[in-house]
């Protein structure tokens, strides 16, 4: 089997269809120290991982924190506004500054698209993409995956329909590239202003129609929708969101009986998704957070071995 | 000042529909018609010799920037890239909004410019779109047309009344065709990429409106507008349709939105952000086809020098814009190479149609003409090199890039500035 | 590189029969008796052992796999390896647990698979049974039973071969 031979993970993009199945046969080995008596192991003792947080989250910092823990790494945090950032130092200085310290990994969330490449062309340290603007989010596209051939045992020839704000979405666009490069057909649904046609040229369908979006759909994927942070001319209203396009009982019980229904979350119970669905035996929520933290230790444990291989 | 023989040369003067081999004198600062005693002789045989080429739409900085560009570094690449006259944008820091900025940058260019240097005036204080700026005034202290450029004008009754009183002084009205509303916080084009690559779209609809908006008001007032820095299939539409109507409208396009597509931006090199944005092979085969038959006629840079510090940021962040005057030319001849036009059409695109647009005694060699020449040698192969640039901003897309023809010799008021 | 010939399907089974009884010898008790193979080829020298003693004693012995990729000290002079899921569906803690693997060498592959035991629970022992004593060690360690003690040069490689994982039995120096 081949290795992994990359220093970073900046998207989905890049990656081959066998170098996401490593990684993913990678994360379930990681996944069973999860269930160890000592859930750690000394893999990147004496590593440093930063994560550096320019765009709010504490879910994604957390998981990244745990798997790096796990491994045995020193880990920093750095968020936006305790950074200085703030005070007008660029990226790039920032980036070098961490660097200067020492750290092996840098972790990034940045709410501009490209921010993790940039700083992947001049860091001699390990760069981890944790979600760039609306660009990529690839650890969670491989901890959906990674759930999703947990669940069915494979991801080529099932139908994934990814409902929501696609426009703004760096998962679905990481989980286009992700499944379509493993042989699944990836249906993007939602309001036209949120889901242009212009998808289509990635490999995917598209459709305005949710019970079209829902029919064959083996797993649906839905996305938060947050009116507050988009252009107030992209749709009415959250009301009018989930009367449209929000998962209810009623779609839910025409979709076929083996479906399952997943979240990169946090979830707006009500809004995207019917309460009860989200709690309800189809629904793999937070079996997808266990799995991000095994997904995650993988790609910290292959980034920072990948950094070497090479001399 | 030694008197000049240009001799020998493939004489190119759109303007008298001259293209023979032919010599070219110049003494005391204007051509003239026979060979003055004692001329220095300039061999240009094999070499095109044309009216000093004229770049309508430069970013030179100065006052307020001079850190990015200067008059004197900005145009000392003007005249590297065979250009002998620029017109300068007036969003300089004050922005040219008032005589006494134009006072300075015309007393900047007089002390330290290698090129003529003519300066636009803002159609609006501050580039602000709310109230007019003195025009009459800024006439009177000698900008050649009013622009907003890197602003465009929203206000649809403020920019009429802009058009309409302008109109009395005779002064073009230049306009960065952008709508606010539609472009919002947009960084590349609409289309594939911004798609692909999670960047916010600038639709190429943010400029289409604008160029339609110029168009109505071109008509109703009966005065110039001119487009700039065109980039949309539709805005090239839009403008042949009013020209055939007979609209006084014009427009302008940059080697970059005819050379490049927005698919350079997938590596998120900030040299390939400009505005407007790098558009889909579709608009720049339409700005192609713009140029080849009439519809814009005027080729310019847009040249936007920016410090590195400022580029080397996350792809949003970074300010818009590139250096462009160093390899106008060699970027356009390409257009000569593949037949989109002849090389007589082609430099009409930078001597008469510039000149007529802003309504200078230039971009001709005819006999009393002022003495502008360029001399470009069609063949020369050579890289572009932007750490050589005689900027003070390294901002370039075109890096590295093999080019073919270059101006060998460029002579401003009968002295030679670049060889 | 040439290719000698140390062991057969034959020699290599009496050598395993040897070390079961010695195992069982050992072990007065063998209740709390497992064996845990060390990825790759520990594993089926592991469960031919369990089958060995599981004969000797007339009762099963449980056994478990471990890959100690994770607990390498050497992730930056060789790269990043190829992880493995390490399977242990019994409760160490309390067992005596002997570690089985097929080549014994410098000690650090034995290292890793002690720390890792212990990240299951707490053993009440841990015994080392390889097929080949290579000589060459770097860590104070040392194998209880021995299927086969072979003096090497240091830049000569030792390649066992199983029928579980290469179709045959046999095992041969590399030099």
């Amino acid at each position: 089997m081949k290795t992994w031979q990359r220093k970073d993970l900046l998207g989905i993009q890049d990656l081959s269809a066998d170098e996401i199945n490593f990684l993913l046969d990678s994360a379930l080995a990681f996944k069973q120290v999860g269930e160890r008596t000592v859930k750690k192991v000394p893999s990147l003792r004496g590593k440093t991982v930063i994560n550096l947080f320019i765009e709010p989250s504490t879910r994604t910092r957390t998981s990244f924190e745990l798997a790096a823990k796990r491994l045995s790494a020193d880990v920093i945090n750095i968020t936006a506004s305790a950074s200085s950032l703030v005070k007008g130092e660029t990226l790039k200085d920032t980036a070098l500054n961490l660097q200067a310290l020492n750290a092996d990994i840098i972790v990034i969330r940045h709410s501009a698209a490209g921010a993790p490449h940039f700083l992947g062309k001049f860091l001699k340290a390990s760069v981890v993409n944790a979600g760039d603007g609306a660009h990529e989010h690839p650890t969670q596209a491989l901890l959906d995956a990674f759930t999703i051939r947990e669940k069915k045992g494979r991801i080529a020839g099932l139908k994934v329909t990814i409902l929501g704000d696609i426009l703004y979405s760096r998962v679905a666009r990481s989980n286009v590239w992700l499944l379509t490069k493993l042989g699944a057909e990836v249906t993007l649904a939602g309001p036209s202003t949120l889901v242009p046609r212009v998808f289509e040229e990635l490999g995917c369908r598209v459709t305005h129609n949710i019970d079209e979006a829902l029919r064959d759909a083996d797993v649906i994927n839905l996305l938060r929708i947050q009116h507050e942070r988009q252009r107030k001319t992209m749709f009415p209203s959250t009301g009018e969101y989930t009367a449209m396009f929000g998962l209810n009982k009623e779609r839910f019980s025409r979709m076929k009986p083996d479906s399952f229904i997943m979240h990169p979350g946090p979830i707006n119970r009500g809004v995207e998704i019917d309460s009860d669905l989200a709690d309800g035996n189809r629904s793999v929520i937070l079996e997808q957070v266990t799995n991000g933290l095994a997904v995650r230790m993988a790609v910290l444990f292959l980034c920072s071995g990948g950094q070497f291989s090479e001399s | 000042m030694k008197a000049l023989h240009i001799k020998g040369g493939r004489v190119i003067d759109p303007g008298n529909g001259i293209d023979a081999v032919r010599d070219v004198y110049l003494a005391d600062g204007k051509v003239v018609a026979s060979l003055p005693a004692d001329a220095e002789v300039i061999d240009a045989t094999g070499k095109v010799v044309t009216p000093g080429l004229i770049d309508i739409h430069v970013h030179l900085r100065e006052p307020g920037r001079s850190d990015k560009e200067t008059i004197e570094t900005g145009t000392r690449c003007a005249a590297r890239g065979g250009f002998t006259t620029v017109v300068c944008m007036p969003n300089t820091t004050p922005a040219a909004d008032n005589t006494g900025t134009i006072a300075f940058i015309k007393q900047r260019a007089a002390e330290a410019a290698c090129v003529n240097v003519y300066p636009t005036g803002a159609i609006t204080k501050d580039l602000k779109g709310e109230e007019l700026a003195p025009i009459g005034s800024l006439k009177r202290a000698g900008v050649v047309a009013i622009t907003d450029d890197g602003h465009c004008v929203q206000n649809n009754e403020l920019m009429r009344r802009a058009v309409e009183y302008a109109r009395m002084f005779e002064l073009p009205v230049m306009d960065h065709c952008q709508d606010y509303n539609v472009v919002a916080d947009g960084v590349v084009h609409e289309g594939h990429w911004s798609a692909a690559l999670g960047l916010r779209g600038w639709p190429a609809l943010g400029e289409d409106l604008i160029v339609a908006r110029n168009v109505l008001i071109a008509e109703t007032t009966d005065w110039w507008v001119h487009c700039q820095h065109l980039s949309s299939a539709r805005s090239v539409q839009l403008l042949r349709e009013a020209k055939q109507r007979g609209v006084k409208i014009t427009g302008e396009a940059c080697p970059h939105h005819f050379v490049l597509t927005d698919e350079c931006v997938k590596t998120y090199d900030t040299n390939f952000k400009m505005n407007p944005p790098l558009r889909s092979e579709r608009d720049r085969a339409a700005i192609v086809e713009g140029l080849a038959d009439g519809t814009i006629e005027i080729i310019c840079s847009d040249h936007a020098p920016h410090c590195n510090y400022e580029k080397e940021v996350e792809f949003d962040v970074a300010p818009f814009g590139i250096l462009g005057l160093e390899t106008e030319l060699a970027l356009s001849l390409e257009l000569v190479r593949k037949n989109v036009l002849t090389l007589p059409a082609l430099i009409e695109k930078f001597t008469t149609n510039p000149a007529k647009l802003v309504r200078l005694n230039k971009g001709t060699l005819g006999v009393g003409a002022d003495a502008d020449v360029t001399i470009i040698d069609l063949d020369c192969e050579w890289t572009y090199d932007v750490t050589a640039s005689a900027s003070k901003s390294r901002n370039s897309p075109f890096h590295g890039r093999q080019l073919r023809g270059k101006a060998v010799r460029t002579i401003v008021g009968g002295v030679t500035k670049f060889e | 590189m040439s290719t000698s010939p140390l062991m057969d399907s034959a020699t290599i089974n009496r050598a395993l029969t040897r070390m079961a009884h010695e195992i069982v010898e050992r072990n007065s008790d063998p209740t709390g008796l497992a064996l845990v193979g060390i990825r790759t080829h520990g594993v089926p020298l592991a469960q031919r052992l369990a089958g060995l003693i599981a004969g000797i004693l007339k009762q099963t012995i449980p056994t478990g796999e471990l890959d100690i990729a994770m607990h390498r000290d050497d992730l930056a002079i060789r790269g990043t390896p190829v992880v493995g899921i390490s399977k242990i569906d019994f409760d160490v803690t309390g067992k005596t647990i002997v570690l089985v693997d097929d080549v014994l060498f410098t000690g650090r592959t034995i290292r890793a698979a002690l720390d890792e035991i212990a990240d299951f629970g707490r053993p009440q022992r841990i015994q080392l049974a390889v097929l080949i004593d290579r000589g060459h060690r770097e860590l104070p360690i040392r194998p209880d039973y021995v299927g086969k003690n072979v003096p090497t040069a240091l830049a000569e490689r030792v390649k066992v071969r199983l029928t579980e994982t290469d179709a045959k039995d046999e095992v041969v120096v590399e030099r």
